[in-house]
């Protein structure tokens, strides 16, 4: 049973790291159909920034909650200037965004190599979140798992309350819903679209803060962790959160009990015919905006 | 016969320039080195069929082209090892006392030949039935293909004791009997790839030109149309799709006499969204714009990686972004748009070619 439940966390804490790096991807692909491959970079800025103000700020616990805001204003800024330079140019080809932001990623790893060095940096995580916590007697979760569990829960709850109830919430699900009848109601949709861009990577930059707990910091982090991403996005349907934060837990879940039983490298083979399976009844995703359309 | 005339020409003048000048013009190390990016050019074109043509950007072709390469790999270490034993690395990680059951059909060399094809083909023409007759597209399809070659490659560096892990499978010295260090048999390689790029090249020149080769571009640019007009789409992608994936899995086989290793590295997400460039600067539509673009992509990274490692990777990222972003048609259509201009100049324009309207089944 201890076994269980352990891979279960497990599974939930995979699941969580999904669900912060997913949350932006489905909103900047759900909003412009664009899939930014750059994200995994904005990631990685979100983990170096850490690690810059760990040299200002020697206080490993405030450094982290300072670095929240501050990736997040990164990454969100770097989105923006992404989406104003390349992005806005190709709307009309959403596959070839796909391969202009894949280089925009090389050159910003390259970047990162170049200012920061190759080998991976090592960050200082805080004391209140290396122990560990016990539940149930015997189930052993390490604090710095709960702790992202906790962060992807508010970042999804924020995101919540951002989308539906404020009127930038209402300009972006507009948006998505159907552009062109947002912009004859009189919306700026290039605007909302900066706007969606800031928050969708300024997550980005907030799951970098978060994986510095559990990894290493490298130039290539990003493209590591961002193809399971963007499978969350693709099997959970865009247009709604919900089937990201419930296709994010279920795949993390699937991960670590698969990997329990076979190997790592079995593990992701059966998880990819997992998903093709599933695509079969679901084709569009778990979730998707009923329309009239046929594209 | 003037519509066959032309590429003709194009087509003697390439076979000149691979089987003529450049054996006479570089040296061994060189040809070796324009083998590799031959095989590039392979993989390309078949890039540019499903891509190009057909709408599918395909980043995963580094699995096709892994499961040729493989499959050619381990016939030669079995021939290297000799029948009854086992290939050097599986000895050195001492985890298996025979032949694992998958291996051994390989040392057939009808079968592996025949597998470095169809095997890619296969799994491409499962993974394509499931996801096109599903209608799954566009970038829901860019991410599937990137996630299987994240899958596969993730595969064989587990593997180690029966794939040869990172590592993959190396030293192959011998190519069915030839021995593989002497020069004059790199030679003979350099040209049964050359002559499999030029086979590739009048395949797909026949199919772009077919029937076949309308619908296909049809299906790209209005897939519901075509739907309407009674054919189905799923098929008709699906048939580029495969036909990418044997050539992708021609490359592999081919690479491996040519290099003399294959590993995952070579095969994973990086290197698979690295052969789209080449396409993309080529220009994705065109026949020869691909295969060129390849090997002008692959001649660069030597070049550059030589000299400053860190100057290819910036390098590279501006091929990903300023030709895609300002000249989409790649460097293949500014041919067409200098004509255009000097048409104009001339008020003569060319005299439109005739194409044959494709029949209405029901």
């Amino acid at each position: 049973m201890t076994v269980v439940l352990n891979q279960l966390f497990t599974g939930i804490s995979i699941g969580a790291v999904l669900l912060l790096i997913a949350l932006g991807l489905s909103l900047t692909f759900g909003q412009m159909g664009v899939i930014n491959m750059a994200h995994g970079e904005f990631i990685m800025a979100g983990a170096y920034t850490v690690y810059v103000l760990q040299q200002v700020i020697t206080g490993a616990g405030w450094s982290l909650l300072i670095a929240l805001p501050v990736a997040f204003a990164i990454a969100g800024l770097m989105g923006v200037l992404l989406e104003f330079l390349l992005i806005r140019r190709l709307y009309a080809r959403p596959l070839d965004t796909l391969l202009v932001t894949w280089g925009v990623a090389l050159i910003l790893q390259q970047v990162a190599r170049d200012v920061f060095g190759a080998p991976n940096v090592q960050t200082r995580a805080p004391e209140f979140l290396t122990g560990s916590v016990t539940l149930f007697g015997d189930l052993v979760i390490s604090s710095s798992r709960l702790f992202i569990l906790a962060l992807s829960l508010v970042a999804v709850a924020a995101l919540t309350v951002v989308l539906k109830t404020t009127s930038l919430g209402r300009r972006i699900r507009a948006v998505v819903q159907n552009r062109d009848l947002a912009a004859v109601s009189g919306l700026a949709t290039g605007r909302v679209d900066r706007l969606t861009f800031f928050i969708g990577s300024g997550l980005a930059g907030i799951a970098g803060v978060a994986l510095t707990l559990i990894g290493p910091i490298g130039p290539t982090m990003g493209t590591n962790i961002i193809v399971n991403a963007f499978l969350v996005v693709v099997v959970g349907g865009i247009g709604q959160l919900k089937g990201t934060v419930i296709v994010a837990f279920v795949l993390g879940i699937l991960q670590s009990m698969v990997e329990y039983t076979t190997t790592v490298s079995v593990a992701s083979v059966i998880v990819f015919v997992a998903i093709v399976a599933f695509l079969q009844w679901r084709p569009q995703g778990l979730f998707t905006l009923r329309t009239r359309s046929l594209a | 016969m003037t519509y066959l005339k032309k590429p003709l020409v194009g087509f003697g003048i390439a076979a000149v320039l691979l089987f003529v000048v450049a054996p006479v013009a570089l040296g061994d190390f060189r040809l070796n080195l324009l083998a590799k990016y031959l095989c590039f050019a392979i993989i390309a074109v078949g890039i540019g069929l499903a891509w190009g043509r057909g709408g599918m950007l395909t980043l995963g072709q580094g699995v096709f082209f892994g499961l040729g390469g493989y499959a050619m790999a381990m016939h030669l270490k079995l021939a290297d090892a000799g029948p009854g034993s086992m290939p050097d690395f599986m000895m050195l990680y001492g985890q298996l006392d025979e032949l694992p059951w998958w291996w051994k059909p390989f040392a057939n060399p009808i079968f592996a030949l025949a597998a470095t094809i169809l095997l890619p083909m296969f799994v491409a023409l499962l993974l394509g039935l499931l996801i096109f007759r599903r209608r799954v597209r566009g970038a829901y399809f860019a991410i599937l293909s990137q996630a299987l070659c994240a899958a596969f490659a993730i595969l064989l560096i587990g593997q180690q004791g029966t794939t040869g892990g990172t590592n993959g499978l190396t030293d192959i010295q011998g190519f069915f009997g030839y021995d593989l260090n002497d020069p004059v048999n790199r030679r003979m390689i350099y040209f049964i790839i050359a002559g499999s790029l030029l086979a590739v090249l009048a395949l797909t020149w026949q199919l772009n030109r077919s029937r076949y080769g309308e619908l296909l571009v049809a299906v790209r640019d209005g897939e519901e149309r075509v739907r309407f007009l009674g054919y189905d789409p799923a098929n008709v992608k699906l048939v580029a799709y495969v036909a990418a994936a044997g050539m992708a899995g021609l490359a592999g086989a081919l690479f491996v006499p040519a290099v003399g290793i294959i590993s995952p590295a070579m095969i994973g997400v990086v290197p698979s969204i690295e052969f789209v460039i080449g396409v993309a600067v080529g220009g994705r539509a065109s026949l020869v714009g691909p295969a060129l673009g390849a090997i002008a992509v692959a001649w660069a990274k030597t070049a550059l990686s030589e000299k400053v490692p860190s100057a290819w990777t910036y390098f590279e990222g501006l091929l990903f972004i300023l030709p895609i972003v300002f000249l989409p048609g790649g460097l293949a259509s500014l041919a067409g748009m200098i004509r255009r201009r000097r048409a104009v100049v001339v008020d003569n324009p060319p005299a439109p070619v005739e194409k044959t309207p494709v029949e209405v089944t029901t």
